[in-house]
């Protein structure tokens, strides 16, 4: 079964673009300096339509997740976990943790994680993070 | 809001509760409206203002033929309702209309007439949270939570003991679904359905309704039943999205709602005999308990434990038996309210001795909005 992808609209096709390019994109107000997500014309910290796109890091920790026992049948038979990364730049973003087991004693708050980006279609890549050294 | 200034004359939950596989869910609206009309001696054409989520106020006042003044469909998540009674208590303040009708009704387990649960693939949830495998609320509003643990040093334990509290009260009430003792090691040992989640923390899928009316507190004490007063009311919203919660150790929309309603009700912690916290899962309590200035973070695990809560302690709570036992048909806030008015009035399975002021606090979405209703019955 085909994975559920999302469908980009105006305000949040450079992320798409930026993942399809290997490129995790994030958005920073240029008078606050605050970096937000997810995508939107404006800071929604200062309210300020001078925003500017730039290429993050890629890099944070593991923030919290569970692992889901409950059938999804586009995500496989096995429970997954699904996570929220907090970003250096200081976001979170939901996403799963790939390339460990999907278990308590694998998934340890705080472990740094890195992006890898897992291409679905031709436009759709999901930014995925697997465990990376600190 | 003004103080006491607008009663419920007028509660009732659907005749039914549980597994109503013959009533769909604008007629389990329609059975408790007509219940709540007739705890207050009404009939529809008495009726000027509705207020539903779910289906439309639309639907509803025309299916009871109700020709309103006032219409509100604000509608976001379990705790609509909370909101609604915030919203009728202005409205009636302000002469937008008389007597209000709040209803709620869903097929939440024989989803007889009941819409799906779908998102947009273009929606920020079908964008950024969809594709990540989330389903159904318990693989989301569970997310923050090991983050909370990991903060105050909770245990899945502590998990459990929510809910096994809960059932203490349940055990109270004829009407619960799940009336029968668990221990903390049977919910830990209940299915795993997303850790550190188990079924036993989580709440009940069931089918059932419920409606109150209200009026002006000065046309109140011409109404058959006793008056429960409306003594303070908050609210607030937060996030379409669990994984961008401000906080994950602590809800804003909580802290907001909860805030608002203590200071319109000029009431301290201390004044509370009774507290209602829509308990979707078992960390809910939990977060209520701290969001709402019970308990200081991270100790409502131990105030639970110390037994605060429970049958005889000193901040009775959930003592429906909550959505983990009572009920829960998907917008739980409307049996919370039914409790706190129950309580007020003097009528619950579970009464608490001499309770003059009772607080109901809701939840909407996953973590998405709050509502909070303080009550009183002495004017």
């Amino acid at each position: 079964m085909a994975r559920i992808l999302p469908e980009p609209t105006p305000e949040t096709q450079h992320f798409w673009d930026g993942c399809r390019d290997g490129e995790l994109r994030l958005q920073r107000c240029t008078e606050c300096k605050n970096t937000y997500f997810p995508p939107r014309a404006f800071c929604p910290s200062c309210a300020s339509r001078k925003v500017e796109v730039y290429a993050a890091s890629g890099r944070g920790v593991l923030w919290s997740y569970v692992i889901n026992h409950r059938p999804r049948p586009d995500m496989g038979t096995e429970p997954y976990a699904i996570a929220v990364v907090k970003l250096d730049e200081g976001p979170t973003l939901m996403t799963n943790i790939v390339g460990c087991p999907q278990t308590p004693e694998a998934l340890v708050l705080d472990m740094p994680v890195k992006v890898r980006f897992e291409k679905q279609t031709d436009d759709i890549s999901l930014p995925l993070f697997e465990p990376a050294q600190s | 809001m003004m103080q006491n200034s607008v009663a419920v004359v007028g509660a009732a939950e659907t005749t039914k509760m549980g597994k109503i596989p013959d009533v769909s869910v604008i007629g389990l609206h329609a059975d408790a409206a007509l219940n709540a009309m007739a705890d207050a001696g009404l009939k529809p054409s008495d009726i000027d203002g509705v207020a539903t989520a779910g289906i439309s106020p639309v639907e509803l006042a025309h299916y009871l033929g109700i020709k309103p003044t006032y219409a509100d469909g604000t509608s976001v998540g379990g705790c609509s309702f909370m909101l609604h009674v915030r919203h009728a208590a202005a409205a009636i303040n302000a002469g937008l209309a008389k007597t209000i009708l709040i209803t709620h009704g869903e097929s939440g387990r024989s989803r007889v007439g009941a819409g799906g649960f779908g998102r947009s693939p273009s929606s920020l949830m079908g964008q950024f949270e969809m594709p990540y495998g989330v389903t159904s609320p318990p693989t989301m509003f569970t997310i923050p939570v090991l983050r909370y643990m990991k903060t105050y040093g909770v245990t899945e334990a502590d998990l459990a003991n929510v809910a096994v509290v809960q059932r203490e009260w349940a055990a109270l009430n004829p009407r619960a679904s799940f009336k029968d003792p668990i221990t903390v090691d049977d919910v830990l040992n209940s299915p795993m359905i997303a850790w550190p989640f188990r079924m036993l923390m989580c709440c009940l899928v069931t089918d059932g309704g419920g409606a109150l009316i209200l009026t002006s507190a000065d046309r109140a004490k011409d109404f058959p039943q006793k008056p429960v007063y409306i003594l303070g009311t908050g609210e607030s919203v937060e996030t379409p999205l669990i994984s961008q919660m401000y906080d994950f150790t602590s809800s804003t929309a909580f802290k907001i709602s909860g805030k608002k309603a203590f200071d319109e009700a000029g009431i301290t912690h201390a004044d509370v005999d009774h507290l209602m916290i829509y308990d979707a899962f078992a960390h809910l309590p939990l977060y209520g308990l701290e969001d709402l200035g019970f308990c200081k973070p991270g100790e409502a695990k131990d105030f639970i434990r110390e037994r605060n809560t429970a049958i005889g302690g000193k901040l009775p709570l959930n003592t429906n038996g909550g959505g983990l036992s009572y009920m829960h048909s998907g917008m739980y806030g409307m049996y919370a309210l039914q409790e706190s008015v129950r309580q007020m009035r003097g009528t619950a399975a579970a009464q608490v001795r001499d309770a003059k002021i009772s607080i109901a606090h809701g939840v909407g979405g996953m973590f998405a909005a709050s509502g909070t209703i303080i009550f009183t019955n002495e004017k």
